[in-house]
């Protein structure tokens, strides 16, 4: 073609050139992990961030209590936020007026305002405006609030699903005598999750982290989840060391997840 | 003079502005196959899912064994649960092994038990001679295999009448004879049998009745071989002489 014929003023082919290209990148790589390092003070960060008898310290209870805590705080969330999500995502497609009215101010409101700000308002708001106290506590305050949130971003997502789904399906199922609702129970919405599983899951990943937020309501030392036990730690032992301890706490639940994600991304590829 | 299977009287049916059906008139008599055929976008598949609802008809009456369908008050589902319908892309359901796609609605509709639905169901799939293939998924057969599963579901809700639109279009050719061939015995049982169709062998082989329509009207309907063989209108004529 025209480039093997094209004057070349580099007087290099095109391979030459990437391969000149991908030469740059990695000495600009190391240049950066050199100056990193000398300009890094080595005996400052072991101990400010990898002090091994801090480490010891926060077991088991970093484990026991906070990693226990924000792994149930997520799962509720995600729980509530999905049952949520489906009703709202259905909502979103009836032909009522007011349903989908309803669901797309619900959708637009939790999705546009900081999940903050929705922990402050279940956690203290209504209480104060209301005098509402959610029964359960902490749990379920965290479980609704995050799950508001969740449930605002995930109702979007299983919607596209539900869409996804081709017409025949619901056609095949009425043409078999199904109602409209039996036919979305039975044949569209078990299609629309394989769909969503993926973006459902990524949903997971970031209600784990922003289940942090339920600092704010202020915690006792039984309900404290991986950041707030970061945090605490952090002022009792005024070093960095919990934080790092506590990022791969973190990285034990999401890591595993995103490479859910993947295979089932790959997976999907691969059956189209 | 018995009640006919369907009778279609002054069909209209619009989409927006667009004006598909044009005053439709025509009936099936119990046991009877029709085919239908035409030119794309002359309203073969429109009629037919008018028949069973799934299209909503702007005026004109449908009537299926005697009962008025396009009443406002009839029960939908129930009218549906007589009628098989057959399409032209399978849809099966992916998600369900070919057993469960024939007794879902055997369970949910009709209300039979797992045991009486699985039983129906196997009947069914030896009839269309997939006895073997009840626990594959229907990604893993081919196109004319998911046709006949498709429609051995259908069979198993014991309708009166079954519709087909296109049955074999998305087949490819070496798959076709044995679809059509399922369908063959079903006529041959004494089905009632409504088909879109562009196989003129099948019309001429089984039909009891030729429909030809263009422009959301019926041009020419009759004796298949009659009309194959001696088209009296101009559009069927040159229709045929395009398809022939
Ligand atoms: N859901 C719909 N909304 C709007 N227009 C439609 C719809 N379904 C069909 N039509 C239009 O109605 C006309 C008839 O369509 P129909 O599918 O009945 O034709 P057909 O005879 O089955 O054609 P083919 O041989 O291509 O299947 C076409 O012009 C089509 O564009
Ligand atoms: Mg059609």
């Amino acid at each position: 073609m025209s480039t093997t014929t094209a004057p070349r003023p580099s007087g290099m082919s095109p391979r030459q050139r990437a391969r000149a290209s991908r030469g740059v990148q990695y000495v600009v790589l190391v240049a950066v992990i050199v100056a990193l390092a000398l300009i890094a003070d080595w005996g400052e960060i072991r101990s400010q961030l990898f002090a091994g008898d801090i480490i010891s310290k926060l077991f088991p209870s970093i484990i026991t209590t906070a990693l226990k805590n924000t792994v149930i705080y997520t799962a509720g969330a995600f729980v509530f936020g999905l049952v949520l999500g489906l009703i709202l995502a259905l909502m979103r497609l009836s032909s009522v007026g007011p349903y989908r009215w309803i669901a797309t101010v619900v959708i637009e409101f939790f999705r546009g305002v900081p999940a903050l700000i929705v922990f402050i308002a279940f956690g203290y708001g209504l209480p104060i405006a209301f005098g509402i106290l959610l029964p359960g506590g902490i749990f379920t305050t965290v479980t609704v609030a995050l799950g508001l949130v969740g449930a605002a971003y995930m109702a979007e997502t299983i919607r596209a699903g539900i869409q996804a789904v081709p017409k025949g399906q619901m056609e095949a199922a009425r043409s078999l005598g199904m109602s409209q609702s039996r036919a979305m129970v039975s044949v569209v919405i078990p299609q629309a999750f394989r769909i969503v599983l993926p973006p459902l899951t990524n949903e997971l990943i970031l209600l784990t982290k922003d289940s942090s937020l339920v600092y704010i309501l202020g915690l006792g030392p039984s309900a404290l989840e991986l950041t707030s036990f970061g945090r605490q730690a952090l002022n009792q032992y005024v070093n960095l060391t919990p934080l790092f301890a506590v990022s791969i706490a973190y990285l034990v639940i999401t890591v595993p997840l995103s490479i859910v994600v993947r295979r089932m991304e790959a997976r999907a590829e691969r059956a189209r | 003079m018995s009640t006919p299977a369907i009778d279609v009287q002054q069909l209209h049916k619009y989409f927006g502005d667009n004006q598909v059906l044009k005053g439709i008139d025509f009936h099936v008599d119990n046991g009877q196959v029709v085919c239908v055929i035409g030119p794309s976008g002359s309203g073969k598949s429109t009629l037919l899912r008018c028949v069973n609802l799934l299209e909503q008809p702007t005026s004109g009456k449908i009537f299926v064994e005697g009962d008025e369908i396009t009443d406002p008050d009839v029960h939908v589902d129930a009218i549906r649960s007589r009628i098989g319908m057959v399409f032209q892309q399978f849809n099966l359901f992916p998600h369900l092994t070919v057993l469960r796609n024939l007794t879902l609605a055997q369970q949910r509709v009709k209300g039979r038990g797992k045991d009486e639905a699985a039983q129906i169901a196997r009947k069914n799939l030896e009839k269309v001679g997939l006895a073997a293939r009840e626990d594959a998924y229907p990604a893993h057969l081919s196109g004319g295999q998911q046709q006949r599963i498709a429609i051995a579901r259908a069979l198993s809700m014991d309708p009166d009448m079954m519709l087909f639109d296109e049955p074999t279009s998305a087949l490819d050719p070496e798959l076709v004879g044995d679809v059509l061939g399922v369908m063959k015995d079903l006529a041959r049982e004494g089905m009632t049998m409504m088909v879109v169709t562009h196989e003129m062998g099948f019309a001429r082989e089984v039909g009891d009745k030729l429909v030809f329509m263009d422009g959301g009207v019926i041009v020419e309907e009759g004796d298949p071989v009659e009309v194959l063989a001696n088209p009296q209108h101009e559009r069927t004529q040159s229709f045929l002489s395009k398809v022939l």
